[in-house]
């Protein structure tokens, strides 16, 4: 493959988002984006950067706030060959149309026997860490990913942002991208700087279905995803002074779940600890455990470790959000007490 | 109905906009160099309501002691004209716990009680809570009504038809209220609504509707009057859609590119120096009445910000209080 970039060419995650889908918009005129905002705005968090500047009104349509209608009008766009992309804002207001994703998006391929496929992509924000309260901080892909027949992607930096983008438009299934706010790269946000990193300006896929070892240790895995990487490298160097080797493994794909890299991990290290900013009961923090208690328990030199949110939701005040959300800290105490 | 007071419909307006402009001080102040939402003694999204006034004080100033109101992401005009203490809903704005939710809540998420006033930051569905508190009133012999408010981008979600046809079917003493700013974020009107009216679709669902152009105070008094009788009296529901001015960003943060002209204009559609005006012209207004109201107001909000302040934290361990009564 030849390409003119320079190799330092770095772009945020949320260009990332938006350059995926506009290779695949030229490529395959089956393309088209729709959500609140995606158009001249660019979407809240991004995610639509320049597309409408590029493709116009007619691929590139700003919807009225009616998540039933224009995620329902997606699928059947899909199931009729088409490849939507669809936005909902946040992750939060899946409420108001969880209908459509769960009794249809979802379970029309198996319900009609496998004669009908819906491939659309299903993208929403995540997360918190900014004050924004109950509504709009929740990360909830572990209630996604509990749902037979939706594929749950959530990338963490903007290689795998663009890259899994790109699978996922091309992929006959219905995938739910799920995009962190803090891991956006946004210039009005808290600024993290794996949000801004080096992406080829060509076309390429990262697998959904493949977990990344994002940083190679020896002493404790730490099992995570999304904005939580982030923060899990930053303690994995920050250890290093304390005679700590650290592992992180970024599984960048919940459905299906990369059981194989996870479990070869935990194997070398024999201590791990799950991150994860979702609520902590019934969610991905035990569905590790359980994919490491029914392989092979005695893999463990201490026992398994969780930290996500106490199941509360997500509180305003500052103080208490940064009390229960998955920060740095905890997770570094996490790991010393793993190594204690 | 209440008989039409212009000089206090006046205060009221401007006590509201003394609150939003120095909200906008204050959530700015801090957010510096490097801007961040998150930063700050007031963090996260702000969505203020400067231009709306009118809507807010002319439908408040119908309700009494008792009357519920369903408010969505952009509530502060509402809850402050409904009676709302503007100290705890200071101290809640910058997370403290002497707020009214003790700093769990935030902005979009004021909930009083004592007022029956509530907000919800998820678009149109303040609008069945407000009809089950109809029901509720109905049920218990009250003549009290509930108004459920929002955006004219609201109007397009399931939530508020259900509900225009739940309180017509079942006769609710509901009000629903449309701010019609012209805009949901990016999205004009234009753009979203099939219907150049609401009051359209409000005779569809078998109730009374009305559009209010101009962002006239007297006129949702009026109208705001004839709607809240009638639903005391057991008449049932009715729509007021009043067409309004969104005189700043969605949130603070938002530069408005897409806003185009209509940012050109603003100053001269400010509602509040029009109002002034007229009222100058009729002599129940003079200059040295807007100055004092002007002074009252701000010593007031200067108050309540004093009160937010030095008002203490919550704790870490709080947040894991009330998930269950
Ligand atoms: C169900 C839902 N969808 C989308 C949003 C995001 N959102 C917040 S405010 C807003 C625009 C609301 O417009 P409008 O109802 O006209 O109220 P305005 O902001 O103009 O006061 C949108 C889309 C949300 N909060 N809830
Ligand atoms: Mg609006």
């Amino acid at each position: 493959m030849t390409t003119t970039e320079t190799p330092t060419r770095r772009i945020t995650t949320a260009k990332a988002m938006a350059e995926g889908i506009a290779l695949e918009m030229r490529r395959d005129p089956g393309v088209f984006v729709m959500g609140e905002d995606v158009g001249a705005y660019g979407g809240i968090f991004g995610s639509t950067t320049d597309l409408f500047a590029e493709f116009g009104a007619d691929r590139v349509i700003d919807t009225p706030i009616s998540e039933t209608g224009f995620i329902g009008a997606g699928i059947g766009a899909a199931v009729e060959g088409l490849r939507p992309v669809v936005e909902l804002m946040f992750i939060d207001f899946y409420g108001v149309c969880m209908d459509q994703i769960t009794n249809h998006m979802a379970k029309i391929h198996y319900e009609s026997g496998g004669n009908v496929t819906v491939p659309m992509v299903l993208m929403a924000a995540t997360g918190g860490g900014y004050s924004d309260a109950a509504q709009h901080s929740q990360c909830l892909w572990g209630t996604f990913a509990h749902l037979p027949g939706i594929k749950v992607v959530v990338p963490s930096n903007p290689y795998d942002a663009k890259g899994l983008m790109i699978s996922a438009i091309q992929d006959d299934n219905p995938v739910l991208y799920l995009f962190h706010k803090g891991a956006q790269g946004l210039v009005w946000m808290e600024k993290n700087p794996r949000s801004i990193a080096h992406v080829p300006e060509e076309s390429f896929t990262v697998p959904i279905g493949e977990a990344a070892v994002a940083r190679e240790g020896t002493d404790v895995t730490i099992v995570t995803l999304s904005l939580s990487v982030q923060h899990s490298l930053d303690v994995a160097e920050q250890l290093v002074a304390e005679g700590i080797s650290v592992e992180v493994i970024d599984l960048r794909s919940l459905v299906p779940l990369d059981t194989q890299t996870v479990l070869a991990s935990v194997a070398k290290t024999g201590r791990v600890l799950v991150v994860d900013e979702d609520y902590r009961s019934f969610g991905l923090t035990g569905e590790i455990a359980a994919v490491i208690a029914e392989h092979d328990p005695m893999m463990l030199k201490k026992p398994f470790r969780r930290l996500a949110v106490p199941d509360v939701p997500i509180p305003y005040a500052r103080v208490l959000e940064q009390g229960i959300l998955p920060t740095r800290d905890k997770i570094a105490a996490g790991v010393r007490e793993l190594m204690s | 109905m209440n008989p039409l007071n212009r000089l206090d419909l006046y205060k009221q307006m401007v006590r509201i906009r003394q609150y939003e402009s120095r909200i906008l001080q204050e959530y700015h102040a801090d957010k510096k160099p490097a801007w961040d939402i998150g930063a700050g003694l007031i963090p996260g999204e702000m969505h203020l309501s400067a231009g709306q006034e009118p809507s807010a004080v002319g439908v408040c100033a119908n309700l009494k002691q008792g009357d519920a109101i369903t408010a969505p992401h952009r509530p502060h005009h509402f809850a402050l004209a409904h009676g709302v203490d503007m100290n705890a809903m200071t101290a809640e704005i910058y997370g403290r716990d002497t707020g009214l939710c003790r700093g769990k809540g935030g902005h979009m998420h004021l909930f009083d009680p004592e007022n029956h006033f509530s907000c919800s930051g998820i678009i149109a569905q303040g609008y069945p809570v407000a009809c089950g508190q109809a029901m509720a009133f109905k049920r218990k012999g009250t003549d009290h009504v509930a108004v459920a408010v929002a955006g004219e981008g609201a109007a397009n979600q399931g939530a508020f038809h259900e509900s225009l046809n739940l309180a017509s079917l079942w006769k609710l003493p509901v009000i629903f209220v449309i701010e019609d700013n012209d805009w949901a974020i990016s999205v004009p009107r234009s753009h979203s609504t099939a219907n150049a009216s609401n009051a359209d679709r409000a005779s569809g669902y078998g109730m009374p509707g009305v559009r209010i152009e101009n962002n006239d105070v007297e006129a949702v008094f009026e109208a705001a009057g004839v709607a809240i009788d009638r639903a005391r009296a057991g008449g049932g529901p009715s729509l007021i859609e009043i067409h309004t001015l969104r005189l700043w960003g969605h949130f603070e943060g938002d530069a408005q590119a897409y806003r185009g002209a209509d940012l050109d204009t603003l100053d001269a559609r400010d509602p509040i120096p029009l109002y002034a005006a007229t009222l100058a012209e009729i002599g129940d207004l003079s200059m040295d009445q807007v100055a004092s109201i002007a002074a009252d107001a701000a010593a007031e909000v200067d108050a309540a910000i004093t009160f937010a302040t030095s008002s203490p934290f919550p704790t870490a361990d709080d947040a894991l209080l009330h998930v269950f009564a």
